[in-house]
């Protein structure tokens, strides 16, 4: 074979192998650069904050919303619809959940905040949309989320919706969910 | 010639002498944007009458400049063309100057844009869930919750009867707010991306599965306004519009409480006792909102994509897969959970199915009544 | 790269191969262009016919025709097979057949690889055609095919029609790389880069835009194949995806895409205007930076078709400064066509009718698009027929027309025969006459505001809907007044001379009418 044909070949045999990684690399890359960006009004896990802890926050109000996608027929609201806190501490709110069918389901609960630029400055210690939730038939529940929004968050939001949204997966809970290792410490 | 055309093509004249001399409200100056009837609503307007302004004033100079071209400068006009070809001066000019009216325009368009985005709570916050096809609004401090079918009949769009003046644009239930106060809208969708568009307050947001997205306006003026789903979603994207009512505030909080009683009542409708004959009346009712669309009006659905229900072996023979299926939906198909309705509605069109087409006669005839539903709703261990 | 290595084929000059199988087996650069531009013709004809249905049910508010689920599958077939099938090939085959002539190369770069990109086509088309006929119906879901109605709420058809996108792509890949080698490896000596004619300038870019951006597309269904049938949740909540992620990956390619249909539209109205005016193209090298400027800024504009998504502020002023920045070097070349044009020795044959045409009409679409661009106004346009209104100007009196102008222009030097220029003229009025009708009142009745992928409209849109519907009557009838007039050019009419126009300059005239099967086979000495 002529030897730059062969160079090239050489270049495309490795290549080829690299490229089809990077597209599985691409997985976590995105998740990455979300959670640093903050976009998509998605809010991962959080470690224990102190630094965020403050006495000098401001009030804040955060608004809770439910919906429940196509075929789910479970009860899903929040405990309180809105919920006055400040800046730099902690609160938990809490869903009401239940399965009102005659079969176990399991759910996947995604959230969604909005306005978009505060999704950075909400972190979520503890959230029930970071797990799969079971439930029996006419189980319910109480799921809650532990959350502290960073005195960081720009002065002109005075009101934060956290809407989260369910979605029935009973028969993909075989599945692992797309996203971020889940770091359960509980 | 024309008379040839016309006569060519009779048919469209016909129709259009038609349409000419009939009472449907069509409108030939339906030409522009509306005003809409709130602030930002106005200067939005304003700004696409500029922006509308400053093309036409380009485009009226440019094309001068080439209509006088065309005339003047013909073979016959003018035997010898020119030979300039280049002028690197007159680049720069015809750069630089639209650059600069850009900026012009981008000025005002900018600061718009920013007060649209500034959104801080409202006074009234309404959760609006867009469905195949149909909005569901709920409104968070009062707890009420309510969904807005179009209302326009059939047989006014299969053009069996006359259209009425807001067709298309009419709903079995308006959404109300009242004047004054700041309204937020939180806006998402339970199945794939639809769109909630009120071009009287300018707004429109994308509705979104798994996402909220929030809009904001104040209307000062009370009034019916009325919008539109603008994001393809199947079938009947065109037929699910919005009606707002702006109302002052002793009206809006009349109707709060009306809802608030009407939720009551239903949760009493439940335990009462129904005859066969109420229910199928009942479930006819909810069977041309919710089902009629894909099931068809006889029961016959569409073959190879939505099973008939007349003379389907569940419908005449298996109530308690029927109940299943309206409660959870058919997983991998188009058949979402109704479960959202109250048990009267889910017992009326279970009923009513059953009951219709020859089902009675063909199958085993069983009804549902509301009780059955709560029932089904119970933990079964 | 190497060099194209000449070989021995000086000396027999062989006509074309006899018989049907000529056509199935050629490498000629002349014969596969005379293949997509017949296929691309069909494929105008087929789209063509679709939007008669579309127009024919908008007649009139209320259903008459179709039902809503197959109104659905109208408009997004339409769109698929004009922009794919219609548009895209028309401007390859109108590359295959001049980029090599004018720059005296004897072929394009990969003959068997360019007889490939055009078989594949038909193939695809009837994957996606017989889509009709399958349970469930064709896809449904507008050619922008959203998530998750493309994905979770699709027919079953949604994955022959993402085959069939994957077969499109590799072709304009092909193609476009065929392109580049071609133009950037086998000009003649003194056809430097910037002396090379605007059209394979447009192409050159063009090319670039396609080889960019087409994988992306295949990204973008790939990634929905997946979700479908693998269980993945690129584009599905529930799973930790993300529908939104859906519209920046397809924009990302639909937006240059708009840009790959108006180039190579801009090269060829540039030689058309040049010609006619009897006069040297005004400000060659700023048309060529125009070019580029737009093709760069093309990939940073994307999310304009996304205003109502739910961007953060930023993002918002971002991508409308960005877009509104476009009309500046679009700008400049339409004050170069008409300043070229001023004080020439202008005469109206029918390849500058439909070249002044466009320079008005697109220019209108130009204007609406900066309109567009307007994102606070946008709330109020996007998703209405003023969209619909907007890209129909730009694409119809804007490609749609550079092409036919492109096919008057040159037809004469593909079959050596002159066009019935009285035909052509008519065929020019009753288009122009029907593009207007039709897409005009499509402004009104979108401000008015009415939604785009509509079957029926509330009354107060019934008047101009019927409007539009007669002009897209009289412009679909028109069109076959052109293929009569293309298929009649072909049988016979006046000889062509090579020259064929007063004012044409470029290495394509210098050959005979019809240019002979093998054309530059020695290169041409160029002063």
């Amino acid at each position: 074979m002529n030897p730059e044909a062969k160079k090239t070949l050489r270049k495309l045999v490795i290549a080829v192998p690299l490229m089809f990684a990077f597209g599985f690399a691409l997985v976590p890359l995105y998740d990455v650069f979300c959670e640093v960006t903050g976009i998509n009004g998605k809010v991962f896990q959080s470690d224990y904050e102190d630094d965020l802890l403050t006495e000098d926050g401001r009030p804040l109000a955060i608004q809770f919303i439910s919906t429940n996608n196509e075929n789910m027929p479970w009860v899903f609201e929040p405990s309180e619809e809105v919920m006055k806190i400040t800046t730099g501490e902690y609160y938990t709110a809490t869903f009401y959940v239940k399965n009102t069918t005659n079969k176990k389901m399991v759910a996947q609960a995604v959230p969604s905040v909005a306005p978009s630029n505060a999704a950075a400055h909400l972190k979520k210690l503890e959230c029930f949309c970071f797990e799969q939730q079971e439930l029996m038939p006419g189980e319910e529940a109480l799921l809650p989320v532990k959350l502290l929004v960073s005195n960081e968050l720009p002065e002109n939001i005075k009101n934060i919706i956290m809407s989260y949204t369910i979605f029935d997966i009973t028969d993909y809970n075989d599945e692992p969910m797309a996203s971020h290792e889940m770091n359960m410490e509980h | 010639m024309l008379l040839k055309y016309l006569t060519k093509f009779h048919h469209i004249t016909i129709a259009a002498v038609l349409l000419v001399a009939s009472p449907i409200k069509a409108d030939w100056f339906a030409l522009n944007m509306t005003r809409g009837i709130t602030d930002i609503s106005n200067e939005v307007f304003e700004l696409h009458m500029l922006i509308f302004w400053i093309c036409v004033a380009i485009g009226v100079v440019v094309f001068a400049v080439m209509f006088y071209s065309m005339y003047a400068h013909t073979k016959k006009k003018n035997p010898v063309a020119a030979t300039f070809h280049e002028s690197t001066k007159v680049e720069i000019a015809w750069t630089i100057i639209p650059f600069l009216i850009l900026i012009a325009m981008a000025i005002p368009a900018s600061k718009t844009l920013v007060k649209i985005y500034d959104d801080e709570a409202g006074d009234i916050n309404i959760q609006v869930t867009g469905y195949q096809w149909k909005w569901q609004y709920n409104y968070l401090e009062d707890d009420i919750s309510f969904f807005a079918n179009l209302s326009t009949d059939l047989d006014e769009i299969y053009n069996l009867v006359p259209k009425g003046e807001n067709y298309l644009q009419e709903v079995d239930e308006m959404v109300l707010i009242p004047v004054g106060k700041k309204v937020r809208f939180l806006i998402t969708a339970n199945d794939v991306i639809h769109s909630w568009w009120m071009p009287d307050f300018a707004i429109k947001q994308d509705a979104i599965p798994g996402f909220v997205n929030t809009a904001w306006t104040q209307v000062d003026v009370p009034g019916i306004y009325r919008g539109k789903c603008t994001e393809l979603c199947g079938k009947n994207h065109g037929f699910m519009p919005i009606v707002v009512k702006a109302v002052e505030q002793d009206e809006y909080d009349q109707w709060v409480s009306d809802k608030k009683d009407v939720a009551m009542k239903l949760a009493e409708l439940t335990t009462k006792d129904w005859s066969t004959q109420e229910l199928v009346e009942r479930g006819e009712d909810v069977y041309a909102l919710n089902c009629v669309s894909c099931h068809l009006p006889n029961g016959e659905g569409i073959q190879g994509i939505f099973p008939a229900l007349a003379g389907s072996d569940i419908a005449l023979n298996n109530k308690e897969r029927h109940i299943e299926i309206l409660m959870e939906g058919v997983q991998g198909a188009a058949m979402n959970s109704f479960s959202y309705l109250s048990e009267v509605e889910l017992a009326a069109v279970i009923t009513y199915t059953r009951q219709s087409w020859g089902n009675a006669e063909n199958g085993d005839g069983e009804i549902v009544i509301p009780k059955d539903i709560v029932d089904y709703k119970q933990p079964k261990i | 790269m190497s060099a194209v290595i000449e070989n021995h084929h000086d000396d027999h000059h062989h006509g074309p191969a006899k018989g049907l199988t000529r056509w199935l087996y050629t490498t000629n650069h002349k014969d596969i262009g005379t293949l997509y531009l017949w296929f691309s013709f069909a494929m105008f004809l087929i789209g063509g016919a679709m939007a008669m249905v579309i127009r024919a049910e908008l007649f009139q508010p209320g259903m008459q025709i179709v039902e809503p689920e197959f109104y659905n599958q109208m408009i997004t077939l339409h769109g698929l097979i004009m922009i794919f099938g219609g548009v895209m090939p028309a401007f390859v085959g109108l590359a295959n057949w001049l980029v090599p002539m004018m720059i005296g190369a004897p072929d394009m770069a990969l003959p068997r690889m360019n007889n490939l990109s055009f078989w594949i086509l038909p193939f695809a088309f009837f994957i996606l055609l017989s889509s009709l006929f399958m349970e469930g119906g064709a896809p449904n879901f507008g050619w922008t095919f959203y998530a998750p109605l493309s994905t979770t709420y699709a027919p079953p058809s949604v994955t022959f029609f993402i085959f069939s996108v994957h077969i499109m792509g590799a072709s304009s890949i092909m193609g476009a790389i065929n392109v580049v080698v071609t133009i950037m490896n086998m000009r003649a000596p003194g056809v430097g880069l910037m002396k090379m004619p605007l059209f394979v300038w447009s192409w050159l870019i063009t090319a670039y835009l396609l080889i960019a951006v087409m994988p992306v597309l295949a990204g973008a269904v790939t990634m929905m194949l997946m979700d479908i049938h693998f269980g993945t949740s690129f584009f599905n909540a529930a799973g930790g995806g993300d529908p939104v992620l859906f519209q920046h990956i397809f924009w990302f390619f639909g937006h240059p895409e708009v840009y790959i249909m108006i180039l190579p539209a801009f090269g060829i109205v540039s030689h058309i205007i040049e010609t006619f005016s009897r006069k040297q193209l005004f400000g060659y090298s700023s048309m060529v930076w125009a070019m580029l400027s737009i093709a760069i800024l093309s990939f940073v504009v994307w999310a304009h078709h996304m205003f109502t998504v739910g961007l953060p502020l930023a993002a918002e002023l971002f991508f409308m400064w960005a877009t509104m920045l476009i009309a500046v070097p679009t700008g400049v070349k339409v004050f170069n066509w008409i300043a070229t044009m001023f004080r020439g020795s202008i005469t109206f044959e029918t390849p500058m009718l439909f070249a002044c045409a466009f320079v008005v009409l697109f220019t209108m679409g130009g204007f609406s698009g900066l309109m567009l661009a307007i994102t606070p106004a946008d709330f109020q346009y996007h998703d209405t027929y003023f969209v619909v209104a907007h890209f129909h100007y730009v694409l119809v009196p804007g490609a749609i027309f550079s092409i036919m102008a492109a096919v008057y222009y040159w037809i004469p030097k593909w079959c050596g025969n002159m066009y019935d220029e009285r035909l052509g003229k008519l065929h020019f009025w009753l288009s122009f006459i029907g593009v207007n009708v039709t897409f005009f009142p499509q402004h009104f009745i979108g401000l008015a505001g009415m939604p785009r992928r509509y079957p029926d409209y509330a009354l107060q849109f019934a008047d101009w809907n019927m409007v539009s519907t007669v002009g897209a009557f009289l412009f679909g009838v028109s069109q076959i007044l052109f293929l009569f007039i293309v298929v009649k050019t072909v049988m016979g009419g006046k000889k062509a001379t090579g020259q064929v126009w007063e004012g044409a300059r470029g290495l394509e005239w210098t050959v005979a009418s019809p240019a002979p099967y093998h054309t530059f086979t020695t290169p041409p000495k160029i002063d």
